[in-house]
Order: structure tokens, then sequence, then C-alpha cells
């Protein structure tokens, strides 16, 4: 038994050191021309934030594989170097640490996530090397002085419920029932909503928690309509949302209309909420509803083109979360084509980029804004036969 | 600590000392030296959580909370009272001792499943604590804006300086911990460990002494959680969860539980292979992780150091 | 204000959720009254329960009854495999070892169930079609009906078999002592193995009857394992009837905490009650104390 163990010891001391020798061995030798670009990426690939870093992947590993099909960056190849978080932030932080020092990349897009973001926001400041992050969160981007080197391609939440906010208004809502999960979506959400509510002459009536993993919201729900709103915000991810939805019809609620945050976007919700979402309202981008547009719309070629090239190649709808990637990668590789791979020069530019057009809106850049975007780059949607439609 | 610890010692510290000059010469692992801060700075969890497991016997799955405590003590008082970082740390410490002398006292009259499942439920309430509080601790989206380290008026900054500072500091209370196993502490422990009924009929106080490890390590993982938060600047509840205090045991049982440097081997190497050896497997990576746990406890249940023959009976009797 | 409505909602929600919590309770006691383990992988069962019952539905088109009949097999399977692969393996391990493994297994199922199912959560139809009843102004779901039903039903069956039953008994002899059971003939071996065979049963058909109203993905078991536990802490380990009362409670606890308090700290309300519990009555609220005294705290 003792030699064994012994044994068993000893093979997984030699696997952890092969583990540590492996990556000497193993450096990549590319025939090229030109020596390539590199983009660094970090996504939430595993973990709570998957659903995010799945998509994300997806679509950045598809445009870098189409940039080397059709001659590379000015003749160089790109090389796309994606590491994953697993949603979390020590990971987060070591793995920008590591596209900075050992590839050396010159620009990093992502992390998916704001707590992932924040946690490498620093990192990025001290190194000199420019982010573009997929996370929402205006904390990513300001106080501007020390966020010389961050941007956002993720619009601010403040811009969904400015949005929300507005639809409401023309409704003649005033009184609202907010319910937000626990998780940093959720509270950044909340805090948000109830920030913006008096700008907008809205009165919080209720304001209700939830775990992320909670199995049934009918408490939150009750309290709310007891409070008797006109309307219900539900701002969450994963299944609550759509337990929120399946609740608030089981308690026959839906003659309290109910908005969701752009959380909701993804049409696999729409199936699993088995048609319970139906009059569901939500503020989102507009890569979201591409087929919709007008063709007069600027951002519809980019969309329906994108659109085309994931679904043929993954045979699975686009998200809003692949957009924020498609967002950030093009921003990187026209800064890289524009400027070729020096971090300052790819922050400049990306800091005076106007009018660039993509999945997420028509992003303006400049040096007190590094998020680009506005409340005009969203649409209101409807959840309408099991579809999403323009709402009124 | 004997002859023998001793040389280890000085094997260790040269190695330590001369590593980040062998990660700059060699590009493919020139960031091991940031995973090694983390592994530095876990390892003060680690060598706490060892004392207590391994030499008085008692299991906590709350190490991350008191970790999070320091980390979120330190992050609030430099963050919005805008205090000097190095008074902050202190006051982390006792805080943490405060809440760890709290629940210890009720806590650790339980023993297995039921202490593992108190000190689990009070990891659990801290955490949610951390994520409720928004206004103190910016609740799930995390604390921002926490200054670096600085020490006379040098903002720390490069990962060298930080790699040396926290190594320095896991070595000095690697030093520590020994020293306190070597006295009369030390033995009452090693008694209460073998056989509580027996060391309480001898006289001696376990009920003190199983507390007065359980502050002690809760104040390393504090003293952890300040270099946490200063080297990150960033907190969010995440770090702190149920997770990382199954994590932190795991690092002292794959390492050897009855060993300090067992804590530390154990340490550095789920460091490593969380996040960097896995990278391999991508997303079979959750699977493989299992795998290791699971082999470990199954086939090698005095951790890694039962394989070096002699450092089992060395660290059998400090 | 309509008061009424509100409180029996409260009540209705509580109770499905309790029920949940008390069937994953119950299994932790099994497993526990004959070997001393608490398996950390119990929420695991109830994960696979609800996505196995995805699978028999959704992909082999099996009318419901025969997925549910079928989950919960294939789980039990699972629980055996566990046991007989596994936990066989580490009898005589310390209390620490035996968490690590137990965790080990709960993280190669978490696993395994990414791989099979990928990250998306996943519904079942309700096992009856129809709106939600109304009573005194608040909504009943169906499905909660037949979580009720089955929790009732696990419970009764489980009672008839520990007290009618020759393997029932020999059960209960085991945990009362294993040693003594074992000198009077019982195959302490045969059931342990059954043990774990019923308690991954139980925790698949708790999944499975919960996936309507709550959807199901790959890591919803480790909060429900918890939950669960804390249920059979509070009724006193290895009491069935203190983890079904605990559950109940637990449930009730956290609905009307998060509907007359803080729907944030609703989760800590209930770890603290347990904490409590644990402090000043460590043999559980149902537990007794003078069998609290045979065994070790």
């Amino acid at each position: 038994m003792r030699s064994m163990r012994q044994g068993i010891g000893m093979a997984m001391m030699a696997a952890a050191f092969l583990g540590a020798v492996l990556p000497l061995t193993a450096s990549p030798c590319m025939a090229a021309d030109k020596e390539p670009y590199k983009i660094g990426a970090i996504f939430s690939v595993t973990g709570v934030g998957s659903f995010l870093g799945e998509p994300e992947k997806k679509t950045a590993e598809m445009i870098a594989a189409d940039v080397n099909k059709n001659g590379g960056i000015n003749g160089h190849p790109l090389e796309l170097v994606l590491y994953d978080d697993e949603s979390d932030t020590t990971k987060c932080n070591l793995n920008f640490k590591r596209l900075a020092k050992t590839d050396k990349v010159p620009v990093v897009i992502g992390p998916s996530r704001t707590g992932e973001s924040l946690a490498v926001v620093g990192v990025a400041e001290d190194m000199e090397v420019p982010v573009i992050t997929c996370a929402s969160s205006y904390k990513i981007v300001t106080p501007i002085e020390s966020r010389k080197w961050c941007f956002k391609v993720a619009g601010s939440e403040s811009d969904v419920v400015g949005k929300i906010y507005d639809h409401m208004k023309s409704k003649g809502i005033t009184k609202i029932g907010v319910m937000c999960d626990s998780t940093g979506f959720g509270a950044s959400g909340k805090e948000e909503l109830v920030k913006l509510a008096p700008e907008y002459g809205i009165t919080i009536v209720a304001d209700e928690t939830f775990g992320p993993k909670d199995t049934d919201l009918t408490p939150q729900l009750t309290k709310i309509r007891e409070a008797g709103p006109q309307a219900i915000v539900n701002w969450s991810i994963g299944p609550t949302q759509i337990l929120a939805v399946k609740n608030w019809r089981s308690l026959k609620m839906d003659s309290i209309p109910m908005y969701q945050s752009h959380g909701f976007g993804n049409r696999k919700n729409l199936e699993l909420a088995e048609g319970a979402a139906e009059g569901v309202l939500l503020a989102l981008a507009r890569v979201n509803v591409g087929p919709l547009l007008p063709d007069s719309q600027p951002q519809k070629p980019v969309i329906m083109a994108y659109k085309k090239a994931y679904e043929d190649l993954y045979n699975e709808p686009v998200s809003s979360f692949g957009g924020h990637a498609w967002d950030s990668m093009n921003l990187a590789i026209a800064a890289l084509k524009a400027v070729g791979p020096d971090p300052a020069k790819i922050r400049d530019f990306v800091e005076n980029t106007k009018g660039f057009v993509g999945q997420h809106g028509v992003f303006n850049f400049s040096p007190t804004d590094h998020g680009g975007l506005s409340k005009d780059d969203l649409e209101m949607v409807v959840v309408k036969n099991g579809d999403w439609a323009l709402a009124q | 600590m004997q002859k023998r610890d001793w040389l280890i010692f000085l094997a260790v510290a040269v190695f330590l000392a001369i590593f980040p000059f062998i990660a700059a010469r060699i590009s493919a692992i020139s960031h091991y030296i940031d995973i090694m801060v983390f592994a530095g700075i876990f390892s003060i969890v680690s060598l706490g959580l060892c004392m207590l497991m391994g030499y008085a016997g008692q299991v906590s799955m709350a190490q991350a909370a008191f970790f999070g405590i320091g980390a979120y003590t330190s992050g609030i008082l430099t963050s919005h009272f805008h205090w000097h970082p190095l008074p902050a740390i202190p006051i982390g410490c006792l805080l943490s001792a405060a809440v760890a002398w709290l629940v210890g006292v009720p806590a650790l009259r339980l023993k297995g499943h039921y202490l593992a499942m108190a000190t689990l439920g009070f990891g659990e309430i801290v955490h949610i604590v951390l994520n409720q509080e928004v206004e103190w601790t910016g609740g799930p989206s995390g604390l921002v804006d926490i200054p670096s380290l600085k020490i006379l008026g040098v903002r720390i900054s490069s990962e060298e300086a930080w790699y040396y500072i926290v190594w320095t500091a896991a070595l000095c209370t690697l030093i520590f911990c020994f020293n306190v196993l070597r006295s009369r502490v030390g033995r009452a422990l090693r008694a209460i460990h073998e056989e509580e009924t027996a060391a309480d009929a001898m006289g001696v106080p376990t009920a003190r002494f199983k507390l007065q490890v359980f502050v002690l390590s809760a104040v390393l993982a504090a003293i952890a959680g300040s270099f946490y938060t200063h080297y990150v600047t960033f907190l969010n509840p995440g770090t702190f969860d149920l997770m990382w205090s199954i994590r932190f045991v795991l690092m002292v049982m794959l390492g050897g539980v009855q060993s300090l440097w067992g804590a530390v081997l154990g340490t550095v190497l789920l460091t490593f292979i969380g996040n960097e050896w896995l990278r391999v497997f991508a997303d079979f990576d959750i699977l493989v992780y299992g795998a290791i746990l699971l082999l470990v406890a199954l086939f090698l249940p005095d951790g890694l150091v039962s394989i070096f023959p002699k450092g089992r009976s060395a660290s059998g009797n400090v | 204000m309509d008061f009424g409505a509100g409180w029996v909602q409260y009540l209705f929600s509580g109770l499905t959720t309790g029920a949940i919590y008390a069937l994953v309770a119950i299994g932790y006691n099994i497993i526990y009254n004959v070997t001393e383990v608490i398996n950390f992988a119990q929420g695991e069962f109830v994960m696979l329960g609800g996505l196995m019952a995805v699978f028999f539905v959704g992909t082999l088109h099996f009318p419901i009854p025969a997925a549910f009949v079928c989950a919960v097999l294939t789980v039990s399977c699972v629980g055996l495999a566990m046991d007989r692969f596994v936990l066989s393996r580490a009898r005589n391990k310390s209390v620490l070892s035996l968490i690590i493994i137990t965790i080990a297994v709960s993280i190669l199922l978490k696993g395994a169930a990414m791989f099979e199912w990928g990250k998306d959560p996943y519904t079942l139809p309700p096992f009856t079609q129809g709106e939600p009843i109304t009573i005194f102004g608040a909504a009943l779901q169906l499905q909660a009906l037949w979580v009720l039903g089955i929790v009732a039903l696990v419970v009764v069956l489980l009672s008839i078999f520990f007290h009618r039953s020759m393997y029932g008994k020999a059960m209960l002899a085991c945990a009362d002592n294993p040693r003594a059971a074992r000198l009077s003939g019982i195959p302490v071996r045969q059931m342990v193995l059954l043990s774990f065979l019923l308690s991954a049963g139980i925790g698949a058909a708790a999944g499975a009857v919960i996936t309507p109203i709550s959807l199901m993905e790959y890591d919803r078991g480790a909060l429900l394992g918890l939950k669960g536990f804390g249920a059979a802490a509070l009724g006193g380990l290895g009491q069935f009837f203190g983890a079904l009362a605990a559950g109940l409670f637990l449930g009730l606890a956290e609905s009307f905490c998060a509907g007359y308090l803080s729907s944030g700290y609703k989760d800590a309300v209930a770890l603290l009650l347990l904490l409590m519990v644990l402090f000043f009555k460590p043999e559980g609220l149902f537990g007794s104390r003078e069998a609290a005294k045979l065994k070790r705290f």
C-alpha cells in the first residue's frame, strides 16, 4: 500500500512537472512572411458567466479566422490569444498579466463581466495596455483620469434604464416595482433604476432582491403586487429571468406590464418561458433584432452580415453578447490596421474613434467618454407570438 | 524547528529568492511570478488553517470568510476613509480575531461534521453580508478604487516587489508557526489532536487552546486578505465564498494536513494547477480538478509530503 | 393592501421550496444513518434527476411518468456507482477525507453534466397541464401539488420501508450500531449500497418534479445541497421526520422572510437559524437529547 501510494504521488508530481515544462516546448511557429499581430482576449468561457463568454469566444475566433483568410491585417496574420477567466476575478487578473507580459499583446479585448473587468482596470493602467471590455458598468470607464487605458463596448445600464423609463413615461406609468438578482448585474441595474427614477418622475414602490439560483420568485412578486405598481422591472440574468416571467404569469399578474433588462435578449429565453413571456418589454441593442430594422438603419448591413456568418458557422442564433465581442474585436483590428501593434497608439486611436458602426450601436469615443454609446442605440422591443417585435 | 527543517527552509528561501531571476530569463514562464504572488498570499491562509486542521484537529470551512473580513476591512478603510494601507492591516486582523473569538466560543464545542457545518454556515453568512451591504462593500459589483500598498511613500506596483514582500511574510509566518508548535501550546495541540478527552483529563485547557489556534488562523487569513486587497486593488464577494473556503482546505489536504511544509507545497501546487496547468485541458479542467482531488483524498490522505519518506516522520515530531 | 392573499402565497411558495429541501435532507439522512458520511454530492443527484428527466422527455420522447421513473432509476445507479467505486474504498478515512471525497465526486458529476447538457437551463412540461388554482386570492401551480404529493409519497413509502420491511429494519439497525448489526448477521455492505441507491433516487425524484417549476441547469446542485444540508442539520442528522419538518420550516422561513423582512437576507436567516441550533441544541430541533448523547458532536 505504501509503495503504491508513493507511486501515485510520484506520478502526480511528475504530471505537475510536465505541466510546468510543457509551455517551454510548445512555442508556436508560424510560417508567415510578416510577424503576426496579436490580440489578447479574456472571456468567461466557463463558470457562472459562461453564457456571455461562450458566444464571445466563438465570435472572436470566427472573426480572427475570417481576417486571416482574407490576408490578415496589412499582410500580417492575426493571432488571437484567448484565455478563459472561469468567471473568477483572481484568474482574470492573472490572465491579463500573462497576456501583457508573456504573450506581449498590444491590446486586450474582454473580460466578459463587470467584476472581472474591474479586477483588471488597475493592471491595465499600470502596464499601459489598452483593454476594451465587454462589460457594461460605468465604473469601468469612470473616473476617466484613472481609466486612461480602459474602454468598454457594452452600453451602460443607465442607457438601458433611460430607454425603459422613456417608454414608461410615454405610457403614463409613474409607480413601479423593481426586482433584481443579487449578482453584480442585478446590483448595478438596481443602482441605476433607483438613481434615475426621480429624473423621469417615477416612484419605486417596491424593491425586491433574489438569489441567482433561487427556485421560486412568487414571494417577491407577491410583495410587489401588494404595493400596487403600474409596471414591474425585473433585472437579472440566467434562469431567474425566466422564472420571473413564469411566476408573473402563474400569479395572474399579467395585467401589470413586465419590463426585463437587456439580459433577457436571448431567443432561448423565449423558448424556455414556453409562451409565458408574451408581452414582456425590454430595451435591446439592435444586434438582437436585425431583421426587424428598417433598411435605412445604418447598422443593418453589419448586423445582418454578422448574423449570417455566425449562424452559418455555429448553427445557433446570435446573441447580444457575441455582438460585444464583434465590436471589441473589430475596434482592435481597426486600430491595428491603422497604427500597428503599439499599445499607446492603439489607445489613442480607439479614444478618437468616431462613427464606428458596430453591432451595439454607432460608437463615438472621446477623451471624456470611453463608452461611446447612448440610449439612442437601443430599441424598445416586445415579445409577440414567441418572437421579438419593435414596441410602440 | 529541527535542523532538518532549517535546511529545508534555507533551500526553499534560496530557491524563492532566485526564482524571479529564472522566470524573467524564460519568456514562457515569465508570468509565473504573478501566480507565485497569489500562491504566497494563499500560503499565509493555509498555514493558519494547517495549524487548525492538522495540529488542533478542527475543521474550518470558513477560512475564506476571515480572508474576506481582512480584505474588506483594508479595502473599506483605504477607499472610503482614505487611510494609509499599513495601519488598516492590523485593524482587519483585530476585527477578524474578534469575530473568530465570538464564533469560536460556541462553535468549537462541536466536532467533525457539526463543526464543518457550523463554520460553513458562518462563512456563507459573511458572504451574504458582503453581497448585501452595498453602501460599504460595493455589493456584488465589487469595491473599487483601493490604493496599492505604499511603504515609506513608495507605491508598490511591480510584481517583483510584491513577490518578495508576500513571500517574506509567508516565510515569517512559517517560522512563527514552527515556533508555536515547538512551544507548550504545540504539545498541547498535538495532545488534543491525538485524544482530546485524555488531554482534558491531564489538565490541558483544551477549549482555550483550540480557541486560540482558531483565532490565530483567522488573523493569518486576515493578513493575507489585506495583501490580496492591495495587490489586486479590487474586491468582490466571489473571492470569499464557500468554494474558496473549500479550496483552502484542499490546499492544506493536498500537501499534507500534518505538515506546515505540506501546506505551502499544496498551496503552490493548487494555485498553479488552478490557474495555469489545467489550461491545456480547456473545458475538461473541471473534470481533471475533480479527479485530482479524488485521487489525493483516496490514495494520499496524508498529502503529497507523505511521498517523501523522511518528511513524514520529521513533521510528526516538529 | 390585500394582506390575506400575500400570506397564503408565501405559504404556498414556502411549502413547495421546503418540500424540495426536505427531500434533499432525507437523502442526506439515509446515507448518514448507515455510514456516518455526509454526502456533499447530494445536491448533484437533484440536478442529475432534473436533467435526466429532460433527456428522457426531450430527446427520447418518453411520456412524463416513464421519464420520471427512468430518471430516478438512472440516478440511483449513479449513486450506487459512487459508493461501489469511490466511497467503498474510503471506509476508514477521517471525516475530513470523506468530506473532500464527496466534494470531489460532486465536482465530477457537475463537470460531467456540463459536458452532456452544456450550461443552459432546461425546462420540462408540467406533469399536468392547466391554469393555476386560486385559493384565497393566491395562485397555486398544479406542479406544486405534484411536488407536495411526491414528497408525501416518499415519506409514506420510506416509513413503511423502515418499519415494516426486513431491509428497512436492517438499515435502521445499521444506523443504531453498525458493529452490533454486523454481529447479528446483517450484511452491512449491502445496506450501505442500498442507502446510496435510495438516497440518489430520492434526490432525483426531487429534481425531476421541481424542474417544470424552476428549470434546471448543471450548477444548480450545490445550493440545493447546501439548503438541504441545513434542513438535515436543523432537524437533527438522521431524523426522518425531523428532516421533513425542518425542510418545510426552512422553506417557509425563507419565503416569509422574503415577503415581510428582506428578500436579500432571506438566505442568511436560514443559515443563522442553523447556527443557533448547532450552538445551542446540536442534536437538532427535532433530535432527541438522549440519542444525541450516543453520537459524537
